[in-house]
């Protein structure tokens, strides 16, 4: 009989967009822990095979996944400290909007600096003279 | 009202069957071209875009007084059309219908069914924000047909069934598993069993506690607006909290810690992601994940 039609996007405001970061970002997360789990036990298997399969990490490509790790976690970090003043801060769900807006400022204001300095590296060695 | 499964009285779809006596002037309007997407003045109403002092049923008094003619604007109507008889998918269907400064969402929709194509079924009761029978996904938010003014939209407008609920028909869904979870948590004063001796007396404070929540009318735009609602719909959604927050914290109310036992489980309100969707979704302006919070708090704590 009835069925659910499929409908376009929800066009929610930021607090859903918020939400849909935090889960995308959490998976991601747990994605790279459940590999560096994995990778970090091999040491206690066979030092030489860990030592190998790290050495397969020393390239741009995953340099730029280390930069997308540490904005994954930083994002979920900062957006976990505003869903805690939601759940506990009287006029936390007053401010949400503004929590957010300052969250992703100081996000922003972090970020730059660590990529600067995570990419730095590899930009030498790539493009360099140095 | 338990398992029955019949549209409740008070809403009742306004379908083809229903229109059997249309407002004088409706039958004066030819039912005009425009279906899809034509533009142009041709396909503008012409009792109105033509002839400013011809009057119809939808023609405010004000403009027959006024010597300028009225400013018509061309809406198009998008609407997710779904015909269970003839329909094996939804389909988009577009209108377009002629629409004055005042108008709202509402009026042109009426004007689809009264003038096009009648088939065009959608609920309705009070027109003015107070009944909640015409909450609809308008340009992709939850919003009430009737408070929305066309002037505050765009020249195409996207128009959808609200989602979570199963559709029956058109923009009509089939609202009994949203007032299932309401009617779950007791939405009702559980006073105390002793008979009172005086009047159930309240200050102004007290009631003030839990005043917001007091407005909703059970539209489900907050419920069908929740990411949450939409993939499990266990959950009670954010109408059945609001509800149970109104008496949660209601001072002459004996009820709180039953409500608060029936909230307190997986489907309950930990299920509330704070997404926020429900509270810019209300037409009551109502807070909603702001009641759910405080809900969540008096489980943790239990005060209040």
């Amino acid at each position: 009989m009835p069925k659910a039609p499929a409908g376009t996007l929800y066009r929610g405001h930021v607090g859903m967009w918020s939400w849909v970061a935090h889960r995308v970002t959490g998976v991601l997360v747990f994605f790279f822990l459940f590999a560096h789990v994995m990778d970090t036990a091999l040491v206690r298997v066979s030092p030489d095979t860990y030592d190998k399969i790290v050495d397969t990490y020393k390239n741009p490509v995953v340099n730029l996944l280390e930069v997308g790790l540490v904005a994954a976690v930083l994002f979920h970090a900062l957006n976990g400290l505003r869903i805690i003043a939601i759940d506990f801060w009287r006029k936390g769900t007053r401010y949400q909007r503004q929590m957010l807006y300052a969250e992703v400022t100081l996000f922003v204001i972090l970020m730059v600096p660590a990529a600067f300095f995570m990419l730095r590296h590899t930009f030498l060695t790539l493009f360099g003279t140095a | 009202m338990a398992g029955s499964d019949t549209p409740r009285q008070d809403d009742i779809p306004v379908d083809a069957s229903a229109t059997g006596d249309q407002p004088a002037g409706a039958a004066d309007v030819p039912a005009v071209n425009s279906v899809s997407g034509d533009e142009g003045v041709g396909s503008a109403g012409p009792d109105r875009a033509v002839d400013p002092t011809a009057q119809d049923a939808r023609t405010p008094a004000v403009t027959v007084r006024g010597t300028a003619a009225p400013s018509i604007r061309d809406v198009r109507l998008k609407i997710r059309r779904f015909l269970p008889e003839q329909d094996a998918e939804p389909h988009w269907e577009t209108y377009t219908v002629p629409t004055e400064q005042g108008d709202r969402l509402l009026d042109a929709i009426h004007w689809v069914k009264w003038n096009i194509d009648g088939s065009l079924t959608f609920r309705r009761s009070c027109a003015h924000g107070v009944c909640g029978s015409d909450a609809m996904r308008v340009n992709g938010v939850n919003r009430l047909a009737c408070k929305v003014l066309t002037k505050d939209l765009g020249d195409e407008v996207l128009l959808e069934p609200i989602k979570g609920l199963p559709v029956l028909k058109d923009l009509v869904v089939d609202m009994e598993p949203f007032f299932e979870a309401y009617r779950s948590v007791k939405p009702f004063l559980l006073p105390s069993p002793h008979e009172p001796t005086k009047e159930r007396l309240q200050s102004a404070k007290d009631r003030e506690r839990f005043d917001d929540t007091t407005k909703c009318i059970l539209c489900a735009a907050c419920t069908t607006s929740c990411p949450v609602y939409w993939s499990d719909d266990a959950y009670f959604g954010p109408a059945a909290i609001v509800n149970a927050h109104r008496f949660i914290f209601d001072s002459r109310d004996e009820g709180g810690e039953e409500r608060l036992e029936i909230l307190n489980t997986k489907e309950g309100v930990w299920r509330c992601r704070t997404t926020f969707n429900c509270t810019d979704a209300c037409p009551r302006g109502i807070e909603v994940t702001k009641a759910i919070q405080e809900v969540k708090r008096a489980l943790i704590f239990r005060r209040f």
